[in-house]
């Protein structure tokens, strides 16, 4: 599948690098990250210190000059992330989903080759356009097509949702391959910010991840045909983008439990200083949240293990199995839930010193996030694709 | 007349965005419409059609990408259970 195979970098190098992450996440993205939240606003600040890091490029191969990581420590990053803001941790996940596909299914393409070379360079961050006005949330499924004539493509589209579009240098857009094309006969095309025009639709005013400004808009777009990839989106979605935006929506997740989980840590040992020779009733808590959080990040870690061996493999049937896709949608449906039982429970333990807005423990951002893991590609959705899948599966 | 049946229920199931009078035999069903979850339906309309069960194995894109595919397929499995 994969001429651009991605090349881990060293165990080393990863512990360097997350520490990296770590120090940009406290000079800089968590300090903006109460203003990024309260206004709604772009994180702007935590963009420019990932590109710094040259983190826009993090998946893409060394032979292309990127950091050539893989699954596995893209999720660490994600999670890391995540304890700073979610906001700037979904955007960075969001971009790399889009990388992803370029660099699985960039093969044999010169314009995508060059382009992902002037990605490292230029540290473009890359939205994304799946959904489409009129098709009910359904990614297989288009309306817009691809217009080509003389090698020069047009595309108008009407987006319910292009997370941080007008902050994006290129967007992934998924279409029709033609105007006469089935409604599942679809491509992806790269549009340029310089070639796209973005009418707004929609505002973005929401409990949580206010920061990724996902708003919808027209989208009118010209080009070169060179900037639809060459692999049909089926394909795309089942190999890349359906399990890799799953594992790293959850690994994020992951990180804002993880977080809350820290900061009921913390709480229960300010407690327990109070009076060391009884541990505190909230000790008893933190002992049960800590069995759910080792079992969100078990279920995280094992599915994706076991996609990056799928890469390895490069076995493409075995994306488009149903036993796969359902087992990628399992890992978002459990995990998704997971991220608010958890938050919830380190809500319990921190009391009131959670619930307030204004105390150290204050866990209110955690759990605006949290419930948007359940309604962003809405789990009744995937349970009844899963439920559809099952039918046809005669073994567990 | 075997594979006129599965003609008939993929022009009932498939759910594809081509008439089925338009398609031949090694017609790609996939570019004619034919999505992933719409193979559900219509593999439980030929079990049902054909008194058959298709083994998971058999759930490729290999099996649904035509209507010829599909008519061995069930000629395969109405063979073996005859045996």
């Amino acid at each position: 599948m994969t001429m651009l195979e991605p090349q881990p970098a060293a165990a080393s190098d990863l512990g360097l690098l997350l520490g990296e992450i770590h120090r940009i996440g406290r000079e800089v993205i968590q300090p903006a990250s109460h203003d990024v939240d309260a206004a709604a606003r772009f994180p702007h600040e935590a963009v420019a210190a990932l590109r710094d890091l040259q983190l826009l490029s993090a998946y893409v191969p060394r032979d292309l000059g990127g950091m050539g990581l893989d699954i596995v420590q893209l999720g660490k990053i994600c999670e890391v992330l995540a304890h700073y803001c979610g906001s700037t941790a979904m955007i960075f996940a969001m971009h790399q989903i889009q990388v992803a596909c370029i660099v699985h299914h960039g093969r044999g393409s010169a314009w995508f080759e060059q382009y992902l070379r002037e990605l490292v360079d230029k540290q473009w961050l890359i939205a994304s356009a799946t959904t489409e006005l009129g098709v009910g949330g359904d990614l297989r499924s288009s309306i817009c097509a691809v217009e080509v004539e003389d090698d020069r493509f047009r595309l108008v589209k009407k987006a319910p949702v292009i997370s941080y579009g007008q902050f994006a240098d290129q967007i992934l857009v998924t279409s029709r391959r033609a105007p006469d094309a089935a409604s599942s006969d679809q491509v992806q095309v790269l549009v340029q910010k310089e070639e796209t025009e973005l009418e707004p639709l929609s505002t973005w005013d929401t409990l949580g991840f206010r920061g990724t400004c996902s708003l919808g808009f027209v989208l009118t777009a010209t080009g070169s045909s060179a900037q639809v990839l060459p692999v049909a989106f089926d394909a795309i979605l089942s190999e890349t983008m359906h399990p890799f935006s799953h594992i790293v929506w959850a690994s994020l997740w992951l990180g804002i439990a993880a977080d809350a989980v820290n900061r009921a840590r913390a709480f229960v040992r300010g407690e327990a200083r109070k009076n060391p020779h009884l541990p505190p009733a909230s000790s008893l808590r933190l002992a049960e949240v800590d069995v759910v959080l080792n079992g969100m990040r078990n279920n995280v870690n094992a599915f994706t293990a076991d996609y990056h061996r799928l890469l390895q493999e490069n076995d493409a049937e075995a994306f488009k199995s149903f036993a796969f896709a359902t087992r990628t949608n399992n890992l978002k449906l459990s995990s998704s839930q997971l991220i608010v039982d958890i938050v919830g429970r380190a809500m319990l333990i921190c009391g009131i010193n959670g619930y307030r807005n204004d105390s150290k423990f204050t866990l209110g951002r955690h759990l605006r996030d949290a419930y948007g893991a359940a309604l962003m590609v809405n789990n009744d959705r995937i349970m009844a694709h899963n439920a559809t899948m099952l039918l046809a599966l005669k073994e567990a | 007349m075997l594979l006129e049946k599965v003609r008939e229920i993929v022009a009932q199931h498939g759910r594809l965005g081509t008439p089925v009078a338009q398609l031949t035999d090694e017609s790609d069903l996939y570019e004619a419409g034919l999505t992933s979850l719409a193979t559900v339906g219509l593999m439980l309309a030929l079990e049902d059609g054909f008194d058959i069960e298709f083994p998971d194995n058999m759930l490729s894109r290999k099996t649904f990408g035509s209507i010829g595919s599909l008519a061995a397929a069930v000629e395969q499995l109405t063979a073996r259970a005859a045996v």
